[in-house]
């Protein structure tokens, strides 16, 4: 017998056998994260979350700044509580990257998204689709005699909820931006 | 007064006012203007490597060992894609180091053009930042803003890409000191977890500092404050392999390296702490083995650069935040300000079970018979080496781990090793890079016959150079790690771990005009080593060694810190000793 006695023909102790012992309660976070508007930038955090494995929900983008150059991120992510501490802290190694601000944990804060909804029908259905977007405080932004674009703003659940009701009135398709937030109050 | 100039003056410029002496480089289509700038000019000396992923390497070897940058220097396409490799090791062993590749002119970008590679988006998750340069006027700033980020901070590697059209145009050279630049970490620890730090160090039953790479990054300082710390408290201190140097393995407190092939009294030591002082080193799972069963009853202290180490793997218990020298500098003045108290009682006790522990020997082996051991080897390499201006390099498997366990290193930036991405072909480049850097001095890489291979067509550029770079083969015929792994978990099944059909070193030596040395014999080692020394040329060593040795102490994956496999000689003795469960 080997004198190690290791237990021989055992392929379970792979080298990389490993068993991060995380708490599992999953947390779902808002993260602002303001930006140098450099080629790439959006391409580095896109990467990171997609090589370290962390889920993005949505993620939106657009420069605020013009003069200074800077844009503004918002994702919204979900994981462990130690996932999330890494996920901000892997963003703020980014070289381009100047502020992590966590909107969840930070105190209040507003989220907001716009969606766009293509509905098609007739009769008793066109009726119900107008009736339930005056409801909603969708705007109609094209129509012909078959068919509504809805315009509407609100938190992400106001679009889902919108969404199922649109569905069985002849919903055709949708385009959303993706979440957009603020904390409220003064900075 | 404002200099105008061509761009790839630019790069040879900005390198100067740098401080570069050397690039280790590579030409092609891509980056001719800048070979031709360098032609052109005495204060930076090229380097023609053989193959890109060597430049890179040399590059590392180069800083590692000096503590300042390394360059290197390539083409577009395929230059660029070898570098990959050497890009991504600087990136896992947070070694700074500047890669100028050549690109295709920004008019044929995105055309699929001769030798065109989309070089930033390869190399995004390889480098800790890279750059494509569009503009001639905004190339010097870059060049110097890289330097900042490859410096500052956690070290490590960034590339900037340089369009030959840019190189060929002229433009505005911006000095380093009116770059502006946001990038600028934190280096000054929180003093108040600092004080909460110093105030448990009081208290502490059963210390031991834990150190690693970040300590030889942060320089020389953070090595002689190190030390101090020690030598004041009295704590014991193990390092990772990473770290080995920062405190001298002649040190009375010194453990031992720990980890998966750490010493039996290191890891034990770690996992039976009541505090332990993390100090620039990041949990690495060669160190932890499994996380639930990690030293369960310390109180973790983590001292790192970088945000996203602390509470990455373990849990810190005091966290701070800052550069190692800095740091440490805080944490010796407010202890000592506090009146220098240690738990002596404790400590004497605490000690009393290390010397238990250290008398298991964990390193012993017997050399006997007509074979020669690795590890006996590396012993006389040892004995008769120690006293030179050393430098040691390796390549990756067994061979490193010994070399980890038998060499001693008494100060920092005298190892180097591929540790976190553990590159195979790693340490032949790394060398001619440390001789570059200090050419009076002793440089030597302990290699696998495998790994050596890998990059064995740098003995043109050892020659070419004369860098008289000795390459100590422990030539066990075997993928000897491999090997070991297959023995140990997988049925002794050894599925494509031989080395077959090796040269005959002494002539592949020979063939590129360096001298080859053949030793099989352990009585004659000793005379073989002395005559490697004494050559002023390179050295290819083949040292025909055991075949089957294992490498140990070894902790398999998976297994807590108190689960030590031993070799054969101690495995009695470490049971005796008490504490150890050993599988
Ligand atoms: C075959 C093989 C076997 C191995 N076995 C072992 C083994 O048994 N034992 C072992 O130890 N290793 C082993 N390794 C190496 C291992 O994989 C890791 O590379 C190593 O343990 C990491 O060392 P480190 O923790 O010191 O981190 P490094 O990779 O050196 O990282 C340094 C840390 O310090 C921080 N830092 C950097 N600069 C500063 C600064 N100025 N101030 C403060 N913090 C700073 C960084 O943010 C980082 O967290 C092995 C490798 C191979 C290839
Ligand atoms: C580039 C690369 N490929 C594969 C490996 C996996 N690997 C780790 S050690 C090893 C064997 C090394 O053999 P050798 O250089 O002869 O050293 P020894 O272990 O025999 O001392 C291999 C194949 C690696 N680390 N790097």
């Amino acid at each position: 017998m080997s004198p190690l006695k290791i237990k021989k023909g055992s392929t379970s102790h792979s080298a990389y056998d490993l068993r991060p012992s995380y708490s599992d309660t999953v947390e779902r976070h808002t993260l602002a994260v303001l930006v140098e508007n450099e080629p790439g930038v959006l391409a580095r955090v896109i990467g990171l979350f997609a090589g370290r494995g962390y889920n993005i929900e949505s993620l939106t983008v657009a420069e605020v700044d013009h003069q200074g150059h800077r844009s503004r991120i918002t994702i919204v992510t979900t994981g462990t509580p130690q996932i999330i501490i890494q996920i901000k802290a892997q963003l703020g190694r980014i070289i381009d990257v100047h502020k992590v601000n966590d909107l969840t944990v930070e105190g209040p804060s507003v989220e907001r998204e716009l969606g766009l909804f293509k509905v098609a029908g007739k009769g008793e259905h066109r009726v119900e689709a107008l009736r339930l977007a005056d409801i909603f405080r969708a705007n109609v932004v094209d129509s012909t005699l078959e068919s509504f674009v809805f315009e509407i703003t609100g938190t992400p659940e106001k679009i889902d909820a919108f969404a199922d009701l649109m569905r069985p009135l002849g919903l055709q398709e949708v385009a959303r931006t993706g979440v957009a937030a603020l904390s409220r109050g003064a900075v | 007064m404002s200099k105008t100039m061509t761009g790839a003056k630019m790069v040879v410029q900005a390198l100067i006012d740098q401080g570069v002496d050397v690039v280790f480089g590579y030409p092609g289509g891509a980056v001719l203007p800048i070979y031709d700038e360098l032609f052109q000019q005495e204060k930076i000396k090229h380097v023609l490597v053989r193959h890109e992923q060597a430049a890179v390497h040399a590059a590392e070897g180069y800083a590692r060992s000096t503590g300042k940058p390394g360059v290197a220097l390539v083409t577009s396409g395929p230059g660029a894609t070898n570098a990959v490799t050497g890009l991504t090791d600087a990136l896992m062993d947070s070694i700074p180091i500047i890669v100028l590749t050549g690109q295709v002119p920004t008019f044929m970008i995105g055309s699929d053009a001769f030798q065109e590679a989309d070089t930033v988006g390869i190399t995004r998750p390889c480098t800790k930042h890279n750059w494509l340069v569009k503009d001639t006027e905004k190339l010097s700033a870059t060049l110097h803003e890289a330097f900042h980020v490859a410096l500052s901070g956690r070290p490590g590697p960034v590339l900037i890409d340089i369009p030959k059209d840019v190189q060929f145009a002229t433009g505005t050279y911006t000095e380093a000191r009116q770059v502006e630049t946001h990038y600028n970490p934190q280096v000054k620890g929180d003093l108040a977890m600092i004080t909460e730090l110093a105030k448990a160090m009081e208290t502490a039953k059963r210390p031991v500092f834990y150190t690693g790479g970040g300590v030889i990054n942060s320089g020389t300082a953070a090595s002689q404050l190190l030390r101090e710390l020690v030598a004041a408290t009295g704590f014991p201190i193990t390092s990772t392999l990473m770290g080995l140097g920062a405190y001298p393995a002649s040190g009375d407190n010194w453990l031992g390296m720990l980890g998966m092939h750490g010493l039996y009294e290191a890891n034990m030591a770690m996992h039976d702490c009541d505090l332990m002082i993390n100090i620039g080193a990041r949990f690495d799972d060669r160190i932890t083995g499994r996380i639930d069963a990690f030293s369960p009853r310390s109180k973790k202290a983590h001292i790192d650069i970088d945000a996203s180490s602390i509470n990455k793997v373990v849990h810190a218990d005091f966290p701070i935040l800052g550069d190692v020298a800095h740091v440490l500098e805080d944490l010796l003045n407010v202890w000592k300000a506090r009146g220098r108290k240690t738990n002596t009682e404790g400590l004497a006790k605490w000690w009393g079970q290390i010397k238990e522990w250290r008398a298991v020997d964990c390193l012993k082996f017997t050399q006997q018979g007509k074979i020669i051991k690795p590890q006996y080897a590396l012993e006389r390499l040892e004995a008769l080496t120690k006293k030179h201006d050393r430098y040691i390099c390796t390549e990756v498997g067994q061979h490193q781990m010994w070399a980890a366990q038998y060499l001693g290193f008494e100060d920092p930036n005298r190892w180097m090793t591929s540790g976190g991405l553990g590159t195979m072909g790693y340490g032949f480049p790394a060398s001619i890079g440390v001789q570059m850097a200090h050419p009076d001095a002793l440089v030597i890489n302990v290699a696998g016959e495998a790994s050596w291979l890998m990059n064995m067509q740098e003995l043109g550029t050892a020659m070419q150079y004369r860098l008289p770079v000795k390459q100590f083969i422990l030539n066990n015929e075997r993928l000897g790690m491999v090997r070991q792994w297959q023995e140990l978990l997988h049925g002794e099944r050894y599925s494509s771990s031989w080395s077959e059909s090796l040269p005959d070193f002494v002539k592949l030596a020979e063939a590129f005009g360096a001298k080859g040395i053949l030793c099989s014999d352990p009585d004659t080692l000793d005379d073989a080593i002395m005559e490697m020394l004494t050559h002023k040329g390179p050295v290819l060593f083949d040292c025909l060694v055991e075949k089957h040795e294992n490498c140990f102490p070894m902790i398999p994956s998976g297994k807590p810190h108190n689960e030590m496999l031993l070799g054969d000689a101690s495995t009695k003795d470490a049971i005796q000793a008490g504490g150890a469960v050993l599988v």
